[in-house]
């Protein structure tokens, strides 16, 4: 106490004190913008994760993002984007890209989920983010499949099609087929909007909304086609199609067949 | 006599006590018809549009031409509670409340995508043939028209459901409508009964779905049908075929037993296709509103090229006086298949007004004596082809992991680049193949046997045509067209010809179409030829005479040989051993 009351006056401490405010009002705002993200401080709080994070970040991710995930011309900055999106990222083997272009393709993944979740802390402790949603949030079991269904045509449709098989964009990209994609994915892409993705946050749309999302989509992955092969459910190009090779080759193997003199 | 004799004579003598019909049945029942599996396609058009039919008057005992909106209650629980129109609500309940309803409904829409692609394929056996040459060029128009109808007829159907993809069709039909100069907007308002979507349309649509062109498409079948009766059908060159005879099977029994036999085939094609694969998933596609849309939207198949059309068009509009031109939608949607659907019907015309030909023609061509139309037909498929592509543009961008922007462009080149190139490479094949056809009249076959004569010179052995191939050939000798000559400038008196310009253009068609021919040899050199082939036929002879020497056969594996008047021949004695062993 006597050292701090000696150096009371020196002149450096109106500084120390300024930052000092500045760094808990900051803190304090920082806490309360990001309170419902209580995984995100569980994961900063691993020092040792995060450590390991960081080692592999270096090894396989910085020389796009930057050597302090800072982005560049190859890659663009990680700071801020949360775990979620390094989870979604990494976990789907989107990254690391193998090789540029339009959008990166789902691979099978190159890093173990424990590494995926070491990555997805150092990021996360670089700057506040959207955290990995737990297993509360992604829990649709109590959803309204058809209201999923409405949200589904509202917001989703016109990139991922009705059936959720995926779409063209522009350039080359394109929105994926959503048959493969788990509950957690579904929920982390809503929340980061990876790649040409919208980014629909809690704002936009409540987790309720999102759980009804997820409930149709799983619901579209495991419905049975009631009216038989389904074709891919790619609509009315491959049943014209199907309808020009298969269905037309019977037809006119049957003219042949009958158009053919008796022996 | 038989019961069943008894039983048939008692019938028709009933009949023809009252309605005098023995005679006019003893006439038809013998009529022929020639055979060739290439003129059952239409009948496959008939077929699949009889099933259209059925499974459509089932379908109208459920569904509702409404489009009140309702709350959905039925049993297709991820459309549970939502709200949706009458149309939609009853086309759901087609697929999962009544009996059989799904499959009626998947059979419906089935027949009615064989039925465009029949009338296709029809389509391009009478064209590639000729079959539409007089005195068939009324019944050609009937069938423009038909196909006409059924697009129509196809277009309303895929409307009705009011699912998102027919709803977005709509839309994009409105937009049509619209982009036309002047009357657009108006059109629009008279089609849709107002603003988009409308509160009458639905109605309005139904009616024409179910009235209005099913009942045209009969009636022009009727004709169709009458005339193919009353022209007697054409058939292709062979031996004893001419332009004033029809060979083939009478009607009853042999062609009555095909025609019937293949619409049984026909409709269960339809009926296991619709048992099995699924068709228009409406459940999935959900209930139309206007600000939503789907990626991968897309017409029934026989729509996708204007789709394409309209797809790879780029952007133009011309704001004058106040008023927009949707160049954009206009050229794409309306002049481009105005100019294709005008051009196929009045085809036939130019072509014999081209020709100068007004025989009648029974004898069909084959596509390679008539280079210029086949390069024509092939051409226009290529074209169509691209602008399919250009329908599913988003398809084969996700597929083939390419760039939209890429098969735009591609698109917008080749359109105009590869239909000539094709009109040019079929061309050319027809005109190799005639080549070969006169090569094989005036020399008959090349055996592949070459053959040293006493003096040293080798020579290719060539085997005579037999009677039908060379039938099918020498046709081209009767259909052989020559190009009309240039007309002149003045008469004989130096006065001016009024026509010269129309008749120069003419004759400058013509050169165009029957120029390039390969000209079939005279009579004179196919019988010179054949003596030639003869001639051939006696110096290999002797070789001839060596191999039907007692000598015939080679030995297997050190087996014995065979020798005149031996028990066992060669292959007998192979066998014999195979099985002693």
């Amino acid at each position: 106490m006597k050292a701090l009351a000696a150096h009371r006056r020196h002149p450096i401490m109106g500084l120390v004190l300024l930052l000092l405010a500045l760094g808990v009002v900051g803190g304090v705002y920082g806490v309360a913008t990001t309170a419902p993200s209580s995984a995100d401080t569980a994961l900063v709080g691993d020092q040792t994760q995060i450590e390991e994070g960081r080692r592999l970040y270096l090894e396989g991710c910085s020389s796009c993002h930057g050597l302090n995930a800072e982005g560049g011309s190859a890659g663009p900055t990680l700071i801020g984007v949360g775990a979620a999106a390094v989870h979604f990222q990494v976990a789907t083997g989107r990254m690391p890209l193998a090789a540029p272009g339009a959008q990166a393709p789902v691979k099978d993944a190159i890093y173990t989920s424990e590494e995926t979740l070491q990555m997805a802390a150092y990021i996360a402790s670089l700057a506040p983010g959207p955290a990995i949603p737990t297993a509360e949030q992604i829990d649709y079991t109590d959803a309204d499949i058809a209201e999923g269904g409405v949200l589904f045509r509202i917001n989703c449709a016109q990139c991922h099609q009705a059936a959720g098989q995926g779409g063209a964009l522009t350039q080359g990209k394109y929105a994926p087929s959503l048959m493969s994609a788990t509950p957690q994915e579904i929920y982390e892409a809503m929340l980061t909007g990876p790649q040409n993705m919208p980014i629909f946050a809690d704002t936009t749309l409540p987790t309720p909304d999102k759980q009804a999302i997820i409930a149709y989509v799983v619901d579209l992955q495991q419905a049975p086609s009631p009216g038989g092969l389904s074709l891919g459910r790619l609509g009315p190009v491959v049943e014209g199609l199907f309808l020009w090779t298969a269905v037309f080759a019977a037809l006119i193997g049957a003219a042949v067949w009958i158009g053919m003199r008796a022996r | 006599m038989s019961i069943t004799e008894k039983v048939g004579a008692g019938t028709a003598d009933f009949a023809d006590q009252r309605l005098g019909s023995n005679k006019w049945l003893g006439k038809n029942l013998k009529k022929v018809f020639p055979d060739h599996w290439s003129f059952m396609l239409g009948e496959i058009a008939l077929y699949s549009f009889m099933v259209v039919l059925i499974t459509g008057v089932f379908l109208t005992l459920f569904y509702k031409p409404s489009l009140v909106e309702v709350v959905y209650e039925g049993s297709y629980v991820p459309l549970k509670g939502v709200m949706m129109t009458e149309a939609y609500a009853s086309t759901l309940d087609i697929s999962f409340e009544v009996r059989g309803g799904l499959l009626i409904r998947q059979m419906h829409h089935w027949s009615a995508l064989i039925f465009v692609a029949a009338i296709s394929v029809h389509l391009f056996r009478v064209f590639f043939t000729g079959a539409f040459r007089k005195p068939r060029e009324l019944n050609w128009v009937i069938g423009v028209g038909l196909l006409v109808l059924a697009l129509g007829a196809g277009f309303s159907g895929y409307s009705l459901p009011d699912d998102l993809l027919s709803g977005t069709g709509l839309q994009i039909a409105r937009g049509i409508a619209q982009s036309i100069p002047i009357i657009g907007t108006w059109a629009a308002f008279l089609l849709f009964d107002g603003e988009f979507p409308g509160v009458d349309f639905m109605s309005r649509l139904y009616m024409v779905h179910i009235l209005l062109i099913p009942g045209l498409i009969i009636g022009l079948v009727t004709v169709h049908l009458m005339m193919v009766w009353y022209q007697k059908h054409t058939q292709f060159p062979g031996q004893g075929r001419t332009n004033s005879n029809v060979v083939g099977y009478p009607l009853l029994p042999v062609y009555m037993a095909k025609a019937g036999g293949f619409f049984f085939i026909v409709f269960g094609i339809i009926t296991m296709l619709s048992g099995l694969v699924n068709i228009n998933p409406v459940w999935i596609f959900g209930p139309y509103t206007p600000d939503q849309v789907t990626a991968g939207t897309q017409p029934d198949w026989y729509i996708g090229w204007l789709d394409g059309a309209l797809r790879v068009m780029p952007n133009w509009e011309t704001v004058a006086f106040g008023f927009t031109l949707s160049w954009n939608i206009l050229i794409p949607a309306v002049i481009v298949p105005g100019l294709i659907f005008t051009a196929m019907a009045l085809y036939p015309f130019l072509e014999s007004w081209v020709s100068g030909d007004k025989r009648e023609h029974h004898l069909l061509d084959r596509p390679r004596n008539a280079p210029v139309r086949t390069g024509i037909g092939v051409m226009s498929i290529v074209f169509y082809g691209l602008l399919w592509i250009g329908g599913g543009n988003d398809l084969m961008a996700t597929t083939f992991n390419l760039s939209i922007n890429a098969i735009t462009w591609f698109l917008r080149i080749t359109l105009f680049l590869l239909p000539p190139l094709a009109f040019i490479i079929t061309k050319r094949i027809c005109l190799a193949l005639q080549r070969k056809d006169r090569d094989k009249l005036l020399h008959g076959y090349e055996s592949g046997r070459i053959l040293r004569l006493p003096h040293g010179e080798f020579i290719e052995v060539h085997q005579p045509l037999n009677n039908k191939e060379k039938a099918i050939l020498m046709a081209k000798l009767d259909s052989e067209q020559e190009p009309l000559a240039l007309p002149a400038k003045t008469d004989a008196n130096g006065v001016k010809n009024k026509g010269y310009r129309v008749e120069s253009l003419r004759a400058r068609l013509s050169h165009f179409y029957f120029a390039d021919t390969i000209a079939p040899p005279t009579r004179e050199e196919i019988e010179a030829g054949q003596a030639h082939v003869a001639h051939e036929a006696e110096l290999e002879a002797p070789l001839h005479e060596y191999e039907e020497e007692a000598y015939v056969q080679v030995p297997f594996h050190g087996g014995v040989l065979h020798r005149e008047g031996a028990p066992m021949t060669n292959a007998e004695a192979l066998e014999d051993s195979r099985r002693t062993d």
